[in-house]
């Protein structure tokens, strides 16, 4: 439950936030935020989670286990993304069932609005899973999530999450677009919202084609990298890298 | 990944082994802390299904899950998380984590650390079973001279980071002292006599004295004296000091 309580903290922010108005528009800014929310949460849940258990379960020994065992490692990965997965999906419908029913302006909009819902979160998992591997990858130490959560947090403040990102400079609204997280939640709105709130979309259009395309450029480059990552990090996990890495964890709780 | 020099394990070099050859293996490190919340029957049964593909008529692969938990001795907790077990339960689950897949070469690495004297015992036990029962060869590194003697059907000792002594524990002892203390009395006196030729002492001795000897012992250096006059020997011939020093038996 503890996993799923920002998700219910970001539910309660966009409930105070019904009031508030998409600018030019008489829409309410909550109700845009909902399905750009759940879109971040597929990021999040996708990049987050498996990084973050990579991370962990490199320092207890979990991983080692797992390369001891014949096709152990990979048997691993398929339990991690499922459960990773499993945890993205959870989350999404504790935001998504609520979100429906206190926010009428926000709807699937028919077969073809659940068609797209379904593809972004799919096509959303299968890009950001393998993101997910790389950073746990290459950064060995939990605490270090930190250095991690940083830049994705900046990421998001310009991928139009919680405001237009047409509201933003040009140039800022360039960087949100070459991420995920801006595409996973342009999809969500294009498939929650009414058509009329396409106009604070850049170039006043859901740009559906685009999204596709971008989320599965980003799911082949994750699908190319990740594997060698891994079996970069894989190769170099042993006990005494374990120990070690416990050790370092001792000293710094004593 | 080695950081230097030649390894072949199995016949194959680890870092190029694939996972045919992976299942040929058991490993049991020092203190492993992973699957707290598995239970104990669940979790080597599950392990155990990795080794399937690779079961053969002489090792049939993997170990029954319930014959495996009674043969570490863990029926009664097979139901417990494994978060829950104490150090040397869980020292014996990992130790059956390693043999799931009837390994043909186990490796153990300083088994019995922290271990009660109880505890350190049934642990021996294990390993002479597993050692006699099956087809498998152990290999445990220790810094208890007494566990590589009892356990040990041959030792190596490192040293700086070389081999400087292989053999079993009865050739080592020999081959660094042959001598033997010998100690008796005599009309109420105590005798005390070191000598290479302990056997042939003894028998003149008592072809001079005949009953009057008492109390005879005779004692051959332990494998610890050996391994102390090894390791100082080895240190007085290098002038740069030896960081790390450490036994290896292999049985």
């Amino acid at each position: 439950m503890a996993r799923s309580s920002p998700n219910i903290i970001l539910l309660v922010v966009m409930l105070f936030m019904r009031g508030a108005k998409v600018p030019g528009l008489n829409f309410s800014l909550g109700a845009t935020v909902l399905p750009s929310v759940l879109g971040m949460g597929i990021a999040f849940g996708g990049m987050l989670t498996l990084a973050q258990y990579l991370m962990v379960e490199r320092e207890d020994g979990t991983l080692l286990r797992a390369k001891a065992i014949p096709n152990g490692m990979t048997g691993y990965l398929v339990g991690k993304i499922v459960l990773a997965s499993g945890w993205t999906l959870l989350g999404l419908l504790l935001q998504l069932i609520p979100g429906l029913i206190f926010f009428n302006q926000v709807g699937v909009n028919g077969v073809g609005g659940w068609l797209v819902l379904v593809a972004v979160i799919v096509v959303g998992l299968v890009a950001t899973l393998p993101l997910g591997a790389i950073l746990g990858s290459l950064f060995s130490n939990p605490r270090n999530m930190g250095l991690v959560m940083f830049p994705i947090m900046g990421l998001i403040g310009v991928s139009g999450i919680f405001y237009p990102i047409t509201q933003l400079p040009v140039w800022l609204q360039w960087i949100g677009q070459i991420f995920p997280i801006y595409w996973l939640g342009l999809g969500m709105r294009s498939a929650l919202l009414p058509g009329q709130l396409a106009a604070v979309e850049i170039g006043h259009s859901w740009r559906q084609p685009e999204t596709l395309g971008m989320l599965l450029l980003w799911a082949v480059i994750g699908l190319v990298v990740a594997p060698m990552v891994l079996r970069r990090m894989a190769r170099r996990e042993s006990g005494s890298s374990v120990a070690a890495r416990r050790e370092k964890a001792m000293q710094r709780v004593g | 990944m080695r950081s230097a020099g030649q390894v072949s394990v199995l016949g194959q070099d680890p870092a190029s082994g694939g996972e045919a050859w992976r299942a040929r293996l058991g490993i049991v490190l020092q203190s492993w802390r992973d699957h707290g919340k598995w239970k104990v029957r669940e979790l080597l049964a599950h392990l155990g299904e990795y080794y399937v593909p690779y079961s053969t008529a002489r090792d049939p692969r993997p170990w029954d899950p319930d014959e495996l938990v009674a043969t570490v001795g863990l029926t009664e907790h097979a139901n417990k998380k494994v978060g829950q077990l104490s150090g040397g339960q869980r020292r014996r689950l990992d130790v059956a984590i390693g043999i799931v897949g009837r390994p043909e070469l186990l490796f153990l690495d300083e088994p019995t650390v922290g271990f009660d004297p109880e505890a350190r015992r049934e642990f021996h036990d294990l390993v002479h079973r597993l050692a006699d029962g099956d087809h498998t060869t152990i290999l445990l590194t220790t810094h208890d001279l007494d566990e590589a003697e009892k356990l040990a059907d041959r030792i190596l000792i490192l040293a700086g980071g070389k081999v400087i002594a292989n053999g079993s524990p009865d050739e080592l002892t020999r081959q660094m002292s042959g001598e033997a203390e010998i100690r008796w009395t005599r009309d109420g006196q105590r005798f005390v006599h070191t000598s290479t030729e302990s056997t042939r002492y003894v028998r003149e001795l008592f072809q001079q004295y005949g009953d009057k000897i008492g109390d005879l012992e005779v004692r051959r250096a332990s494998l610890e004296d050996t391994y102390m006059a090894m390791v100082q020997q080895f240190e007085t011939g290098q002038t740069s000091g030896t960081a790390a020093t450490f036994a290896e038996a292999a049985r």
